[in-house]
């Protein structure tokens, strides 16, 4: 564990270093880039300014993760199972993905308020997704001498479904479920710019209009730390929901 | 109590006749081999007892009963072991029960034990070694509530140390069990090792073009394949099947 962190670790520390070093050097105002040290000075004095931001900001996430999870779970189960619909929605599905957030969102606003609605919609949209096309990826690529087995044992269309494709899918699933989880933060960042009066996107706001960079790297690091926290949440889950799969040196 | 009779049994694709008109019957108790170069049908016979094809021509016939097209009526041992690597060694081996009626883990695990596989019961199958994979997908069709089996090539993809093991194995279980059998292979001891009857196929369109009854005393052990008779039947059956190769 420690060998393996030592390589990354030592790259961040010394990123951190030359930034310390250069930007003492060179004077650099702080309002155009601050260093490390007076940007965690921040973080740790201004904690009380902050907080109910960032659990604002973990409250929504969290909301719109599950939202956008079950989205994506129930669209991947009916398009596998009415191919059908499949073939007629999932180019719909791609071009979803191809309206820039930041466009659709102040839309959201003009058609749903300033409420919670569109922001979990933006979170929503966000992340079901990766979760959609990695599940219906899974569905559609089970083992095939598995399916025949299934058949010649006389199991009916659901007997496979539940008790082979699902459980077929579930690795892919968590694939889409990572990406998924550190899209979700900044969905919920990108949604709070709209208009919201707590978030971490609010305070990033208010920061950066009133040249207090120094915040906005306070900000940009807790995004990073949710992010992190949210994707190793996941991947505890994986390691115990997956515990029969084995390690990537035993596929062969 | 369970016999399986093929009656007249046609199958093409296409223009293709794969099945002509085949005959066989496995008697209660019995293990009957098909024997046939690859790609003489073998899988089209299982497909259409498993109910996954249906035949355009005859009647498929289980304990008197019709079963064309009907599917699950049969046990079924794929060349592959298609164990669900999800589930343990004792969830795969009730996988079978599990589709028509409640399992009784109870029940499972004494075959386990019986088949020298009771400290694997909770282990995942990319644990266990390919011939260990073989065993639990053998105790899962035992295990399941039809009581005809179809063995399709199990051990084909076995090295010829642990295959030689498997087919002892799979002896010891079956003369206990005495299940009717209808085993495929293209391996010639195989077949003569394990059988009491071995139909020979000839292919395109496949048809039973000789039947040879192995009436060798069980139980059986491997001297067994060192001795003249069992060699003498090893020629007479590898001269039918070079003939069938030669038309």
């Amino acid at each position: 564990m420690f060998r393996k962190s030592f390589l990354p670790v030592s790259v961040i520390v010394s990123i951190l270093i030359i930034w310390e070093l250069s930007s003492r050097i060179l004077a650099i105002p702080t309002w155009v880039l601050p260093a490390p040290t007076i940007i965690m000075q921040e973080a740790i004095n201004g904690w009380s300014n902050y907080q109910h931001h960032i659990l604002s900001t973990v409250f929504l996430t969290v909301s719109g993760f599950a939202i956008g999870v079950s989205v994506g779970l129930l669209i991947a189960i009916m398009l596998h199972l009415l191919p059908k619909i499949r073939e007629a929605l999932y180019p719909l599905l791609i071009m979803s993905q191809n309206i820039p957030i930041i466009v659709l969102a102040p839309l959201l606003v003009i058609w749903f308020g300033f409420g919670v609605t569109p922001k979990l919609l933006i979170i929503t949209l966000v992340c079901f997704f990766p979760v959609a096309v990695s599940t219906i990826d899974g569905l559609r690529h089970t083992n095939p001498e598995l399916i025949h087995y299934m058949k010649m044992a006389g199991a009916t269309k659901k007997q496979i479904f539940t008790k082979l494709e699902l459980p077929h899918a579930v690795p892919q699933m968590f694939s889409g479920l990572k990406i998924s989880a550190t899209y979700s933060v900044m969905g919920a960042v990108i949604s709070e710019w709209l208009g919201a009066n707590k978030g971490i996107g609010v305070y990033m706001t208010l920061a950066s209009s009133s040249f207090r960079t120094d915040r906005v790297f306070v900000a940009i690091l807790f995004i990073m730390i949710l992010c992190l926290i949210f994707f190793a949440i996941i991947i505890a889950a994986e390691k115990i929901i997956l515990k029969w799969h084995p390690g990537k040196e035993e596929q062969s | 109590m369970s016999t399986l009779e093929l009656e007249n049994i046609s199958k093409s694709f296409g223009e293709l006749t794969i099945l002509d008109h085949l005959d066989l019957r496995v008697n209660d108790g019995e293990f009957v081999s098909l024997l046939g170069p690859s790609g003489s049908g073998k899988s089209t016979i299982f497909h259409l007892i498993g109910g996954l094809y249906q035949a355009d021509h005859g009647t498929i016939r289980l304990d008197n009963e019709a079963i064309n097209g009907k599917k699950g009526s049969i046990s079924y041992m794929p060349q592959t072991p298609s164990l669900f690597p999800w589930r343990t060694v004792l969830e795969n081996v009730v996988l079978s029960v599990e589709l028509h009626q409640k399992p009784d883990k109870q029940k499972a695990l004494e075959m386990l034990e019986r088949a020298g596989l009771k400290d694997y019961a909770n282990a995942y199958p990319h644990e266990l070694s390919g011939g260990m994979r073989q065993r639990v997908a053998f105790v899962r069709s035992l295990l399941s509530p039809q009581s005809f089996i179809c063995l399709d090539e199990p051990f084909s993809a076995l090295d010829e140390f642990t295959r030689l093991e498997m087919q002892k194995w799979l002896l010891t279980i079956w003369e206990q069990e005495r299940p009717s059998v209808l085993f495929v292979t293209h391996n010639i001891e195989e077949a003569i090792f394990l059988s009491d009857r071995i139909l020979v196929l000839g292919s395109k369109p496949a048809n039973v073009i000789k039947e040879f009854t192995i009436d060798f005393k069980r139980p059986r052990n491997e001297e067994l394949t060192l001795t003249q008779e069992f060699l003498e039947k090893k020629k007479e059956i590898y001269q039918t099947l070079r003939g069938v190769l030669n038309d």
